[in-house]
């Protein structure tokens, strides 16, 4: 992740600044920065959202394609996801530098869902055994300012909430074969329930106390995070730990008391804002990368 | 006059003309043209088919028969006399490296900095060895620029005693062009915090010192908390300052200032609010047109 340096006297500045609840840019130590999504971004993907998060910039695209279930679950789809970090956010993503981080985003992301509550997977089935839709979630990294978990983890939720998978139909032809015709209506498609999807909280221990979506410099003054996926109930569905420094038993309990309260907070107003955007529909204003 | 333009890169052509200076219109812009003479094209333009065109996107500067043009987004460009607010990268032989958002690390060597007590000697071996003792990596500096190399580095000084080693406070990285040029760039604000603004762009807020530390130098650092009444004040500057760079507006203690006053309604952290951000942002320029007519 893309690092600054900071002196010694700006991390004292800092930390004696979280102690007392008031950040340098005046945010308590559980605000969020300014946040913006966007669904409907990338005209070839079923479903896409780009979210910016301070100077954080995340696109996520997802395609939905027929594929073969796995053996051990017939009856269900599933999701795979890439992450991309570009070169585009820091220099240090140059050719092959971005691909540790983007695997660690990728298998956090993997935890996160691995549950059966988060997506409906058994939505996701054409014929058992056979023919299942495969989502494949793919984000692309485009600035990165910290927080890169939770900015990732909203525009996968504002996706999959504007993803428009197509209705098939599986017919049997005369070999008893089977075929799956597409609906010839382009707008008779399914859309996912997308109310169980967890959102990711990060939490940066820095000093006695923790905040929550921290910026570089305070990253840099932190030497452990923790990073929790809640849903909307509150209900957590993977926990990591990052950071070469030790977490105390007692302060990864606050931390995650504080992770389900502030992402249990997060949910409510992001589907609000997205069924907005979904009524506006043609009238929507559309901001894309240059706005 | 020249006006200032937006960043986006076309190219505007300044035509040649037989009449005297006439302004023109190019896509609702209104050019400088240039009285009859054959003019020189200087740095930012270039002549294309007959035609002197801009290559950069900024502000047009005619002296005489040259015409440059500056710039807008650019890299600090550093003369003899500008203040800047520099960050360590490398400690080096009888020399420190400081990143100054130019296009080479700037110079500070050990012979251009003041020895802590004020003596004046000369360096010695121990000296060399203990660089690191007064200024590390990622150790933020106030200096002057004393020379230019002639690779275009910047060779700093703080030789002074309001120069030095930063102590607490908060960096803001900005545009080197929208910070104006002035007298002097160390100001103690009224509203109770104090900023340099380093001409390379990066501006240093931090609680005002009191009477017996102004004369440290530099080379003590109070790791004292500051009180959170200054520290309201630093983060609501920082937050304007971040406001009138989006918006493009000049910097200077008064700017920041008129955009203090401002902001005093709404609540810090709703400062970057982009709806907020434009309110105070035009509250300012008014009050500037004001008093400034």
């Amino acid at each position: 992740m893309a690092t600054v340096q900071v002196s010694e006297a700006e991390k004292v500045y800092i930390l004696h600044g979280i102690r007392d609840d008031l950040r340098v840019d005046g945010r308590g130590c559980e605000d969020y920065r300014h946040m913006e999504i966007e669904t409907d971004v990338v005209s070839n993907t079923d479903g896409s959202a780009k979210v910016t998060l301070g100077h954080t910039a995340v696109l996520v695209g997802i395609k939905a394609e027929i594929g073969k279930p796995r053996p051990l679950v017939p009856n269900e789809g599933y999701l795979e996801f890439f992450v991309d970090c570009s070169a585009n956010a820091t220099p240090e993503f140059e050719g092959r530098g971005g691909e540790e981080l983007g695997t660690e985003l990728s298998n956090t992301l993997y935890k996160v869902f691995n549950n059966k509550h988060s997506v409906d997977l058994k939505s996701l089935c054409i014929c058992p055994g056979e023919h299942c839709w495969v989502l494949y979630v793919d984000v692309l990294l485009l600035q990165c300012d910290g927080n890169l978990y939770d900015a990732i983890s909203v525009a996968i939720k504002a996706a999959l909430f504007n993803t428009k998978i197509p209705r098939v139909h599986i017919s049997t032809d005369e070999e008893g074969g089977k075929e799956i015709e597409l609906s010839d209506d382009p707008y008779d498609c399914m859309r996912l329930n997308v109310e169980n999807v967890p959102c990711i909280v990060t939490l940066c221990k820095v000093g006695h106390r923790h905040v929550v979506d921290a910026t570089l410099q305070e990253k840099a003054c932190s030497v452990a995070s923790l990073i929790i996926s809640v849903t909307h109930k509150g209900t957590v569905t993977c926990t990591r730990k990052v950071g070469g420094g030790s977490l105390d038993p007692e302060s990864i309990f606050e931390m995650t008391e504080a992770g389900k309260r502030v992402g249990k907070a997060l949910h409510a107003p992001l589907m609000k804002v997205l069924q907005q955007e979904e009524h506006l529909g043609k009238k929507k204003q559309k901001v894309g990368f240059l706005g | 006059a020249s006006s200032f333009h937006s960043s986006v890169p076309h190219r505007r052509h300044l035509y040649k003309s037989l009449s005297d200076s006439t302004l023109i219109g190019r896509d609702g812009q209104v050019c400088v043209v240039l009285t009859s003479d054959v003019t020189a094209p200087g740095h930012g333009t270039y002549v294309d088919e007959d035609k002197l065109t801009a290559s950069v996107a900024g502000e047009v500067q005619r002296v005489d028969k040259l015409i440059c043009v500056r710039p807008l987004k650019t890299r600090f460009n550093g003369e003899v006399g500008d203040v800047v607010v520099g960050r360590i990268t490398e400690v080096q032989q009888k020399r420190w490296k400081v990143e100054t958002n130019s296009r080479l690390d700037s110079v500070l060597l050990l012979s251009s900095v003041n020895l802590p007590g004020g003596e004046l000697r000369r360096r010695s071996a121990e000296d060399e060895l203990t660089m690191r003792e007064y200024l590390q990596e990622g150790d933020l500096i106030s200096a002057e620029v004393q020379s230019v190399f002639s690779d275009g580095a910047l060779s700093l000084h703080t030789r002074s005693l309001k120069y030095g080693k930063l102590g607490q406070g908060v960096l803001v990285q900005l545009s080197p062009s929208l910070i104006k040029r002035q007298k002097t760039h160390f100001h103690n604000l009224p509203c109770g915090a104090s900023i340099i603004l380093g001409n390379n762009g990066f501006v240093w807020l931090y609680p005002t010192p009191g009477q017996q530390e102004e004369e440290a130098g530099g080379f003590y650092t109070s790791l004292e908390p500051v009180s959170l009444s200054d520290r309201e004040v630093i983060s609501r500057l920082r937050n304007c300052l971040l406001a009138l760079s989006a918006h493009k507006v000049l910097l200077y203690d008064t700017s920041v200032l008129y955009c203090y006053e401002s902001s005093l309604q709404h609540q810090v952290k709703d400062i970057l609010k982009p709806e907020v951000m434009e309110e105070i942002v035009m509250l300012t320029q008014q009050k500037l047109l004001e008093q400034e007519g």
